[in-house]
């Protein structure tokens, strides 16, 4: 019992994790119908950010998540100004392709300027702490940073539901030309969604190097799984997001202990093609 | 009176590129021979994956899956069982295509990025799948033993001439297929899809059955080139011949050249194909991924600034020559729709 609520608590942390990940691609996606195939690639640029402030100046990553979530939002809004700009209105997956081409370049920019070693901080706060619940094991940095990816959600979430900014940004995501003539400044939207999208990548990846080692390649199984739990939770809705996030972690965990550690992507994403399959649109789509 | 013309331009094309190897000091290094023969093996790739993502209009990311099942053939068939490789090749093909009709029925009721991002499950589930099955050879992947050269082994160790021949041969094939494919009903029937599916339907398609065939076509043509590549680099293994990049090169060549058109694949290899080569070695020994610096951002600029691909400048240039006739490109352009 206590290992299957260990592999359970495991499977939720890194199923927040996924989840702040998949919200920032979720926010896009419903937003602006843009799937950002350079949102893996946004994760290890805030990693590396986040990686070198605690290297140079010996600041934990407990704290320079805010630097990374700035980085990352900055660095978003460029990507929608530059490149993504020009593409809505174009067939449906030139903005695809185009983010493909935008992760490659940023996955061989990192190369080229910090090698393909990996990188793992050793100083920081949080580092290798854990405590026990019973005969659980917590593993804090993981605990910190799914909580925060959860706070960070809610925070979202409230944006979305609650406030004036929340309301213009659906409004334009329902119909652009109707906010436009409303007086909302739908470019402006556009910009500050792709960055907010961004930020919450930033966010999740400020807090990663604590605990999980850094490299060029990190983005890639982040964004893939960012995919699946964004279509699976359905378009656009963050608690779909949420909770597909949460279950695949749930699924990874399970299947990689009582299976074999191999199968455990089989399993999550066979999951995803049964889901859809079953329901076209995602659990939480309409 | 036009298509005949087309096809007539296709084979005198094919025999001034079988006729390249003949003239003297104009292929002097076997590097060239080499990008000439990635040139014509990706062109034929883009080709296949064209017939599902371009007349069809359903952007698969599945490929590279169809394209390692028919490197796998070739590959299980010299090395687990000695066999010469023709007869993998052919089951290969065949599995491949089987594959794609089963895996494909369900995905096509997904639309959008729905169904491309199943297509990315699919590689990373075949991915995985065949990393660990030990039959065929598992991670470590097969690798070729020494073998006698020739055509009935496709197998060449010295010279890469008759690689380029095997490659021609191959690029006539699946250019054949798809020029075939334009002319026949199920051309027509691809292309109404496209451009609208319900409309289509209510004229009597059965889309279903269309997209099916295609993929199925499409699979099968695109083993073909994955057992040309594996008979190339004497080994195959799951990352090198299934993986999320390979699929991406299908997509990405077509569209640089144009999506839809039959000259299309063709072009796109023609540029990205030395590029990557050509960078690789001058620039890729420098310090790591500057060649895929700049791929990467070529590919953003062509997307973004041009998303019609090379034919699609191609047409603009041409319709600024020929105003006087009008009509006949405009009927050509019909072709050119981007992929919805």
């Amino acid at each position: 019992m206590t290992l299957f609520l260990q592999i359970a608590l495991d499977g939720l942390l890194n199923g927040m994790i996924y989840a702040l990940v998949a919200a920032g691609l979720s926010l896009i996606w419903g937003v602006m119908d843009v799937i950002n195939f350079a949102h893996g690639e946004f994760l290890m640029v805030a990693m590396y950010v986040s990686y070198w402030i605690g290297f140079i100046m010996h600041v934990s990553p407990l704290f320079s998540w805010v630097a990374s979530g700035v980085f990352v939002f900055i660095l978003g809004a460029l990507t929608y100004r530059l490149i993504i700009k020009h593409t809505i209105g174009k067939s449906a997956m030139s903005a695809l392709l185009a983010t493909f081409g935008l992760s490659m370049l940023l996955k061989n920019i990192c190369l080229n300027r910090f090698s393909p070693n990996f990188r793992i901080l050793h100083d920081s706060i949080l580092g290798g702490k854990t405590f026990l619940l019973g005969d659980i094991i917590f593993p804090v940095p993981q605990l910190i940073t799914g909580l925060f990816a959860l706070g960070m959600i809610f925070i979202l979430y409230y944006l979305m539901k609650r406030t004036r900014l929340g309301w213009a940004i659906q409004a334009t995501a329902m119909d652009k030309e109707a906010a436009e003539l409303m007086g909302i400044r739908t470019e402006w939207i556009y910009t500050l969604v792709f960055g907010l999208g961004g930020a919450c990548v930033g966010v999740a990846g400020g807090l990663m190097p604590s605990y999980l080692a850094v490299h060029p390649e990190v983005g890639g199984l982040f964004s893939l799984l960012a995919f699946v739990c964004v279509a699976m939770g359905g378009f656009g809705s963050i608690p779909g997001a949420l909770l597909a996030s949460l279950l695949i972690g749930l699924v990874e965990a399970f299947s990689g202990f009582y299976i074999a550690p191999v199968f455990k992507y089989v399993a999550v994403f066979g999951l995803y093609l049964v889901v859809v399959f079953v329901r076209p649109k995602g659990l939480f789509g309409w | 009176m036009r298509n005949k013309g087309r096809t007539a331009l296709f084979l005198l094309f094919l025999g001034i590129l079988a006729a390249l190897p003949l003239v003297p000091d104009l292929i002097t290094s076997g590097f060239t021979y080499h990008v000439l023969i990635l040139i014509l093996l990706y062109a034929s790739m883009a080709q296949s994956w064209n017939i599902i993502g371009g007349y069809c209009g359903q952007v698969s990311f599945g490929h590279s899956v169809f394209f390692g099942i028919g490197a796998y053939g070739a590959g299980m068939a010299v090395v687990k069982y000695g066999l010469l490789p023709w007869p993998g090749i052919l089951l290969g093909a065949l599995a491949a295509a089987l594959v794609a009709m089963i895996i494909s029925y369900p995905c096509f009721k997904l639309s959008g990025h729905y169904f491309a991002i199943a297509t990315f499950a699919i590689v990373e589930i075949f991915n995985r799948l065949f990393m660990v099955w030990d039959w065929i050879g598992g991670a470590l992947g097969l690798d070729y033993g020494l073998t006698d050269e020739g055509w009935l082994t496709f197998v060449w160790y010295d010279s890469k001439r008759y690689y380029f021949y095997g490659a021609l041969i191959l690029l006539a094939i699946v250019f054949g297929v798809v020029r075939w494919i334009e002319e026949h009903r199920l051309g027509y029937y691809l292309r109404a899809v496209r451009e609208g599916q319900e409309a289509a339907e209510s004229l009597g398609v059965n889309s279903t059955m269309v997209k099916l065939v295609a993929m199925g076509i499409s699979a099968f043509l695109a083993a073909l080139c994955g057992a040309f590549y594996a008979q190339y680099n004497f080994r195959v293994d799951p990352p090198m011949v299934m993986s999320l990049d390979m699929s991406m090169k299908f997509v990405l060549i077509t569209i640089l050249g144009g999506c839809g058109f039959f000259w299309g694949p063709l072009l796109g290899a023609a540029i990205l194909i030395p590029l990557q080569e050509y960078s690789r070695i001058w620039l890729g020994g420098t310090g790591g991924g500057v060649d895929l610096i700049i791929f990467g951002l070529l590919i953003v600029l062509v997307v973004v600034k041009q998303p019609t691909g090379v034919m699609g400048i191609l047409y603009g240039i041409a319709r600024r020559f020929t105003k006087s006739r009008e009509p006949r490109i405009a009927e050509d352009a019909d072709d050119s729709g981007e992929v919805k």
